[in-house]
């Protein structure tokens, strides 16, 4: 059984970029912004903060450019899609590609350079006790991060004033206008701190993950990101179950492989899309619920009416 | 100033309108509002007393909504100024509206579906105050003004009577002064707009001054104390509409005499062309309702209405009747001229001669982002003959939009204009026109005029009783009885799902309908026993 620690680590880390990119467009979504441009965020993110952790040595500065970068690049998806009003699915996809190629272009210099990995928090002693202590104390603080920041949100959502108005946004803009809150400036803020989460996902696959830079190292991390979100019909709690079942079938599948299991990569690798297929089929069988869930006005342009 | 005393209709209300000395709660002096295109407010004044009840008439497109969201700080005006308790303010947002103490309740209420009554409520507050305290203040306005409503249900569930009171309750958590209703009616029964004038009388007795915004002319007579008429944005008069008709008032807000409906003289009617036998239905929505056995035949040259509160069903039996839902029902529980359609969609009840218009105008009766003439395309085609192999006809296609535009007096650019730029009762006349210019058998038409300001409404009726006096059975489904009472000859009642018996209009009172639409089957077998063995006995075949 001395595998199962390792494999749990790897458990935890596998699903910590997919749960901090997840987070932040579940706001942004829920403020009827729907952002496809997750997988190009995350890549701006990783490159900007393994760049900045190469040439300054320090990782907090790298966290903070990738946190930095990923805003900057979804402010470029909310002034197009919010203050211009161009076609969200469209500008998304298209930031994608930008942030593929722009992570491409920056990062050629970086490729082969190596960084140390983010220190784990260890707490003397208590890291110490077997199984538990590893697992549970024994992570960089960004996964601590993540975890706050889903408890923040579902918080946020349920409980703030705030939160609830993001929700009235995305729920019928409208209305909102109509009772006088700024519908465009809310859904900015929310898709700037989709950014920032992407920023921050990407950031720990260069700095923590794999702490190296390569090309379009996020693999379809977006994407899942993305679909998880619907997967947890926008709800943070299933988020964090969901990231980790995500988390978990990609560890699997390299384990698999090492077992000499032969199940084919490819199928494993399609698991978590599968798994989202099926999920919004038995939701979408039920209207109630996804009414109750999902963001009304998710990506209509706003207009005010005069 | 001295009429308005005891002689008037309204009883205690009356009393408010004398107070006059002091500043006026609203004073609007010289607004003017102009959009690119169009002068919407042209230097409008005129003043509301503090419990005072101020009808603000006019047609659509008369500049009634950009007044009101001035007032309500949505809009700024170019020109002229609002004069608040005797001082010049400026209203920069629904915000600084509702600090003032200014409440608005929405014509399109400003709800959030998928939120709680007490979210929604919360969402328009200004100052952000504790949930549970919230609560408390909801349960009590409620239970002072009677509006009972459950604050943690979910909107959607709601109907639509019950969503106004969300917004009224809204309001009045925040002590207004001036409360603006913009077209509060058009969705209640009778017995609810008489509670809503009871809430709205008890307020004005408060101090609260009322800005009421209307177009249904008696009841403005009923409630209101004063009537300022706008056309074209600009005030063209006002009155004490206690002293006018609602005729009177009419011809003011269209500035020409207004013709009641010509009926023509009484109506032969044909063979029967609608037929419903028995069909039940369970509602393909979560929050439905199910249809249980409807019975209904409208003959040739007769108009049929449908009354009841909304949510009773009848969105299910436009549906069934169109063809949307999946048909489960025996083929022959619908019959359109003898042939069963219940187990074919939508064209093929077309190419039966059946035409359909629904409700919603904008996404459902006409697709919003496309042309006037592609919308008269997409339900005419096959009967116009405005495709040949598979081509779109352009000219054909061109030339009918022009004619409705023409014959139904839409107010457009012309046929090229998309649908969603028309104003609501003009967008309504293209579809109803569109509907009709087919030359249909069948007619099911639900809500004609919902939204619709008079001058097309009257258009809309008499479009609709020469369309019967041709021949065709139509099939109006209306939650506005004045619509049902001017123009239809018989009545059927929807409560809960289920149809009362039709009966001649002449026959039934506005209370018997009334008490229908609160789901009293069990009266209707006293008063036409002529009807009952045959429809009841269908009726208790399936209970």
């Amino acid at each position: 059984m001395e595998w199962i620690v390792p494999f749990i680590l790897t458990v935890i880390t596998a699903s910590t970029p997919l749960l901090l990119a997840a987070t932040g467009e579940l706001v942004t979504e829920k403020s009827g912004v729907l952002n496809l441009g997750v997988e190009g965020m995350m890549l701006v993110g990783a490159i900007a903060g393994f760049a900045v952790t190469a040439s300054t040595g320090s990782a907090i500065l790298g966290i903070l450019a990738a946190v930095a970068a990923g805003t900057l690049i979804s402010l470029i998806f909310a002034f197009l899609t919010l203050t211009l009003m161009a076609n969200q699915v469209a500008t998304g996809l298209a930031l994608t590609i930008f942030g593929v190629g722009f992570s491409a272009l920056v990062g050629s210099g970086f490729v082969g350079f190596a960084i140390e990995p983010l220190p784990a928090l260890a707490i003397p002693g208590i890291s110490a006790i077997p199984i538990v202590g590893p697992i549970l104390f024994g992570q960089d603080f960004l996964v601590y991060l993540s975890i706050a920041v889903v408890i923040g949100v579902a918080w946020f959502l349920a409980k703030s004033r705030a939160g609830l108005v993001l929700k009235a946004v995305g729920d019928s803009h409208h209305s909102a206008h109509a009772i006088g809150y700024s519908v465009i400036k809310i859904r900015y803020l929310a898709t700037m701190f989709g950014g920032a989460m992407a920023g921050l996902g990407g950031a720990y696959l260069s700095l923590s993950y794999t702490p190296m830079w390569a090309e379009n190292m996020t693999a379809g991390r977006g994407w899942i990101a993305l679909a998880l979100v619907v997967f947890a019909t926008w709800r943070p709690g299933r988020l964090v179950a969901g990231a980790y079942m995500f988390g978990l079938i990609s560890v699997m599948q390299l384990h698999a492989q090492g077992a000499g299991i032969h199940v084919p990569s490819q199928f494993m690798s399609m698991l978590p899309y599968l798994a989202t297929v099926i999920v919004l089929v038995i939701i979408s069988s039920d209207r109630a619920k996804i009414r109750l869930n999902a963001p009304a006005c998710i990506g209509q342009a706003f207009r005010a009416a005069q | 100033m001295g009429v308005a005393t005891v002689t008037s209709t309204t009883g205690e209300a009356g009393a408010n309108t004398v107070k006059g000395a002091g500043p006026a709660q609203l004073e609007v002096r010289g607004v003017t509002k102009a959009f690119p295109g169009c002068l919407a407010n042209d230097d409008i004044s005129f003043r509301i007393e503090p419990g005072e009840i101020h009808a603000l008439l006019g047609e659509n497109g008369a500049g009634k909504s950009t007044l009101v969201k001035i007032i309500y700080g949505v809009l700024q005006a170019d020109e002229g100024a609002l004069i608040w308790e005797g001082k010049p303010v400026t209203i920069a947002s629904p915000h600084d509206a509702r600090e003032m103490g200014i409440g608005l309740v929405f014509q399109h209420f400003s709800l959030f579906e998928t939120m709680t009554v007490l979210e929604n409520i919360a969402l328009a507050m200004n100052d952000v105050r504790d949930m549970d305290a919230l609560r408390k203040q909801v349960l009590e306005v409620e239970k002072t003004y009677g509006l009972p409503l459950d604050p943690d249900r979910h909107v959607y569930t709601l109907s639509v009577g019950e969503r106004q009171r969300i917004e009224i309750v809204r309001c009045l958590l925040q002590n207004p002064k001036l409360l603006i209703l913009d077209e509060p009616t058009s969705v209640l029964t009778p017995q609810e707009v008489e509670k809503l004038f009871e809430t709205l009388r008890r307020l004005a007795d408060e101090g609260c001054a009322i800005l009421y915004i209307s177009h249904k002319l008696h009841e403005v007579k009923a409630l209101c104390h004063k009537a300022t008429v706008l056309r074209g944005g600009k005030v063209v008069g006002g009155c004490d509409p206690r002293e006018e008709t609602a005729k009177s008032m009419a011809e003011m807000m269209i500035g020409q005499k207004l013709t009641a409906p010509d009926r023509g003289e009484a109506r032969q009617f044909g063979d029967v062309r609608l037929a419903v036998s028995n069909l039940s239905l369970e509602s393909d929505e979560q929050f439905g309702t199910d249809l249980k056995g409807i019975n209904l035949e409208v003959r040739g040259g007769e108009i049929m209405g449908v009354a009841g509160v909304a949510g009773n069903g009848q969105n299910e039996l436009f549906r069934a009747l169109a063809g949307e839902t999946e048909q489960e029902a025996a083929p022959d529980s619908i019959k359109i001229d003898g042939n069963p359609v219940a187990h074919f969609g939508p064209r093929r009840r077309r190419r039966l001669g059946a035409t359909f218009v629904p409700e919603e105008r904008n996404g459902h009766g006409a697709v919003p982002d496309m042309s006037l003439s592609e919308n008269g395309f997409l339900t005419a085609f096959r009967r116009m003959a405005l495709s040949a192999r598979g081509l779109i006809r352009e000219v054909p296609t061109k030339s009918f939009a022009d004619n409705i535009i023409k014959t139904f007096d839409v107010r457009t650019t012309g046929s090229g204009a998309e649908a969603g730029s028309l104003s609501g009762g003009n967008l309504q006349k293209f579809i109803v026109g569109r509907e009709i210019l087919q030359d249909p058998g069948v007619l099911v038409i639900s809500q004609p005029t919902w939204g619709v300001d008079a001058g097309a409404a009257s258009a809309i009726h008499q479009a609709l009783l020469d369309l019967a006096a041709k021949g065709t059975a139509v099939l109006v489904i209306s939650q506005d009885l004045d619509e049902i009472y001017a123009i239809c000859d018989s009545v059927v009642v929807m409560a809960e799902g289920k149809m009362s018996k039709p009966r001649p209009m002449a026959d039934v009172s506005i209370e018997e309908i009334g008490l229908l639409m609160g789901g009293l089957h069990d009266l209707e077998g006293q008063t036409n026993p002529a009807h009952d063995t045959q429809v009841e006995g269908g009726r208790l075949g399936q209970a």
